[in-house]
């Protein structure tokens, strides 16, 4: 029977693993999600309300942690016991870190003289950073197994979502 | 997440009962096959219901076609404004809207700039001619026939158009569904809900207003595709960009400014005419005089080059004006920017370029202007959507979404998901704000985190819930402020508090709390705080002299009754559907037993003990609940890669 307590994975009936068939998680999400939604219960009583909000919090959730390439890799590790992101592990290649530095240093530079290519460019080599970041994630989960190294590539790339994300808010500051 | 499974007692306790309702199953057998309803099939009157800045309308479906419903003139706008009488007489709408220069300071209009907003929140207070009263959460207005808060104005406009459709349709409405801007905060959210309930409706949902536009642009054009909706409306900006696959409407992200709307673009003008008319103090009379000069001209410019202006003041100096379309643009560029500016936060958000987007969808009376139409096409690098009315397609497309939720058509053929706005937290350490659901999650959405003390033997924790995107909790807007006692004395780090945030499908937050290291649990339950108890409603509805006592207790009846009966027809369905195939003889006994307890009390008048078999039945049927639920699911997903299943 299906329960609350089956992985996300189980939910949606897929193969655990961070290569994914995103056509075939998005079909079972709203095959799943036609069935629970409220609007399939709002003149339904209360016990089968609470069940579909319950339901759809649940599939929502699952969905969100999945379909991104972060979470679902910080999912998998959680399913081997391993808190990728425990903030007592910091442990991090220095050479990522000096690269890090001067990323910081150019995104500081482009927002305060506005520069909106500058910013393009350095976006583009940060997505291309991140992307190797995934297909190592991939290696290592799905093939090599390698859960400690993998924990490692995703504080990684952790950093990387980071640097986008105050990329984003540049843009919007220099707009 | 926890599953909250139904203890079992209602089920055990009834097992005394089983001889009678065993004739009862038999009854059933006989007159459902498996997978047909019981129910009668009675068309129920449902509507949808734009609640606007400027207008409000009210639509329902006839015949399978979404309709507005027109005033007994033919008019199918209401103006929302209302007007309140010392005698406690109030009209709402045009007659209203008449009065409006003679006494504005009784003639409250736009008041859904003030729902759920404190007196702070209000910018130009200057040039409102009302006399507003600091309340905490939400402001309130001082009129003739007392103090109104904007929850008691709006649902003025809300009964108006109950009555409306009451009248047309020649019976009670089931229920409503009642549109909100996207970019409406909980508290702005439920301070509508708050007036539709004051109002004597039933809200099936809250729905957002682009969406509402998707569903009635969407199915009528059979649409496929990304599409955003740009909604400026009387008050209000949202944009909301959609994804259209067969039958399903994914918000992927929506944004806005629920404080810039058409209102603002009069607002230029009027400044513009008391600039160039020389104008300096102006009474209360004058201002509202010359705001809807302004809202005229505006009008005027959306088809002709100039708009004359011109006006008699009190003091009897005549205002004789000529405003330009170039000078008008000029005046209002950037009012047109500030809508585009979340234009390109909602496109990066749904991580698309305004070239992804194949259509866009232009929603609300203020899309009208021409330099509007001109910017979103320049941006969007297409010439906007404007086949549809932009001030009908909101209700319409709520009313076809409220004809689903009543149940008069199986909701099969199409699956709305909508979105949480603007990221809803909790303060920590520091004026900081700990993000719990981040904005644009699909709702409905349920996420916990866990905190600790920071004090040796601390005992109680302030928890402050908090919206918006910023980092720091002075910046955002504050919803609740709630205290967890009775966390046993441990060391500094030691407790573990989860707190839980749930949003509902209506984007209704509710927050709880609980200490979970020691087994000890406190638990609480809030609403943020503009939102009103059920005491406080009923309290209102006692205050309004039209309803007396007994009315109030006659109201409530009446609607225990339809919940009652409404259960009735749903648990009756589901037997049908799935009794047999999920309930033991014992249990299904068992349910029966409560069913005929509730059908039993509905024959009376005793509100209590409606109540109580309501309570009987809803518990008792919660086991049945989950099995279907659980089948639901399992069916949903036979087909998609069964074998690859090790269940």
């Amino acid at each position: 029977m299906l329960d609350f307590n089956r992985n996300h994975f189980e939910l949606f009936g897929l193969k655990p693993g961070f290569a994914i068939d995103a056509g075939a998680l998005e079909q079972a999400y709203r095959s799943i999600q036609s069935e629970v939604h409220p609007d399939r219960f709002a003149h339904a009583g209360e016990a089968e309300k609470r069940l579909s909000m319950q339901w759809t919090a649940r599939v929502n959730e699952a969905y969100a942690t999945l379909r991104k390439p972060f979470e679902r890799a910080r999912y998998l590790l959680e399913l081997q016991g391993i808190e990728a992101l425990d903030p007592n592990n910091t442990r991090m290649p220095a050479d990522f870190l000096v690269q890090q530095m001067e990323w910081r240093e150019a995104l500081a530079e482009a927002q305060a003289a506005k520069d909106l290519a500058g910013l393009q460019r350095l976006e583009q080599e940060m997505r291309r950073v991140a992307d190797g970041l995934q297909v190592q994630l991939a290696a290592l989960l799905d093939e090599r197994h390698d859960y400690a190294q993998a924990a490692e590539v995703l504080r990684q790339y952790r950093f990387m979502e980071k640097l986008l994300a105050q990329i984003d808010d540049a843009y919007e500051e220099i707009e | 997440m926890r599953g909250e499974a139904c203890d079992g007692a209602a089920l055990s306790d009834a097992s005394a009962l089983t001889l009678k309702p065993l004739m009862k199953i038999m009854a059933l057998l006989q007159i459902a096959e498996p997978g047909q309803s019981t129910a009668p099939h009675e068309h129920r009157l449902a509507v949808g219901i734009d609640l606007g800045t400027t207008n409000s309308l009210v639509a329902t479906v006839r015949n399978g076609i979404s309709v507005v419903i027109n005033d007994e003139y033919g008019h199918p706008l209401l103006p929302s404004v209302v007007h309140y009488q010392a005698d406690g007489t109030v009209t709402v709408g045009y007659e209203a809207q008449a009065r409006g220069n003679e006494d504005p300071h009784n003639t409250i209009v736009s008041v859904k700039r003030f729902m759920g907003r404190g007196i702070k929140d209000i910018p130009d207070l200057a040039t409102l001619p009302y006399h507003f009263v600091d309340a905490p959460g939400m402001v309130q207005l001082k009129t003739a026939a007392g103090v109104k808060s904007p929850v008691e104005v709006s649902a003025e406009i809300l009964k108006a158009l109950k009555a409306r459709a009451e009248a047309a349709l020649a019976g009670e409405l089931t229920g409503a569904v009642i549109t909100v801007p996207a970019y409406f905060d909980d508290a702005q959210r439920q301070a509508t809900k708050d007036a539709a309930r004051l109002a004597g409706l039933n809200v099936l949902r809250l729905l957002n207003e682009p969406t509402a536009a998707a569903i009635a642009y969407g199915l009528d054009n059979a649409a496929e595709g990304v599409y955003a909706v740009y909604d400026l409306g009387g008050g209000t900006f949202d944009i909301s960009i959609l994804k259209l696959t067969k039958g399903v409407f994914e918000v992927l992200a929506t944004n806005g400014d629920s404080a810039l709307g058409g209102d603002d673009f009069d607002r230029r003008i009027y400044c513009w005419i008391l600039e160039q008319a020389g104008l300096a103090a102006i009474g209360d009379h004058d201002k509202r005089l010359l705001l809807t000069r302004a809202r005229e001209a505006k009008e005027m410019l959306t088809d002709h080059p100039v708009a004359d202006i011109t006006a008699i003041l009190s003091s009897g100096q005549v205002v004789d004006l000529k405003l330009t379309e170039q000078a008008f643009h000029d005046m209002t560029e950037s009012l047109v920017n500030k809508t585009l500016l979340p234009t390109r936060k909602a496109l990066r958000d749904a991580g698309l370029q305004p070239a992804d987007i194949k259509g866009v969808v232009m929603v609300g009376g203020s899309t009208r202007m021409p330099r509007i139409q001109a910017a979103v096409g320049e941006f969007f690098g297409q010439t906007p959507l404007t086949n549809l009315d932009p001030d009908k397609v909101v209700a319409l497309g709520a009313a076809i979404q409220a004809n689903v939720l009543a149940g008069n058509r199986a909701g099969d053929d199409w699956l709305l998901l909508d979105v949480v706005p603007l990221s809803l937290g909790i303060e920590t350490m520091g004026g900081l704000v700990e993000k719990i659901i981040p904005r644009n999650s699909t709702i409905p959405t349920a996420r916990a985190q866990e905190f600790t003390t920071f004090k040796d033997g601390q005992t109680a924790m302030a928890i402050h819930v908090v919206q918006g995107e910023r980092e720091l909790v002075s910046e955002c807007r504050s919803l609740a402020r709630f205290e967890l006692r009775g966390i046993p004395p441990m060391v500094a780090g030691a407790a573990r508090i989860r707190v839980t945030f749930q949003v509902d499908a209506d984007g209704l937050l509710a927050v709880s709390a609980r200490e979970m290291s020691s087994g000890v649990e406190a638990h609480i339950e809030v609403k943020p705080s503009y939102g009103l108890t059920d005491d406080e409603v009923a309290r209102m509805l006692r205050d309004s002299y039209e309803h007396a006592r007994s009315d109030v207790e006659a109201r409530q009846l009446a609607e225990l009754k339809v919940d009652g009966q409404r259960l009735v027809e749903a648990t009756e369905a589901a037997l049908a559907e799935d009794g047999e195939a999920l309930l033991d003889a014992r249990e299904r006994a068992a349910i029966d037993a409560l069913l005929q307890a509730m059908r039993e009390a509905l024959q009376g008048d005793d509100a209590k003990a409606i109540k109580r078999a309501l309570e009987a039945l809803n518990q008792g049927t919660g086991d049945f609940a989950a099995r279907r639920m659980d089948a639901s699911v399992r069916r949903a997903l036979t087909g998609h890669k069964l074998e690859e299943l090790d269940i």
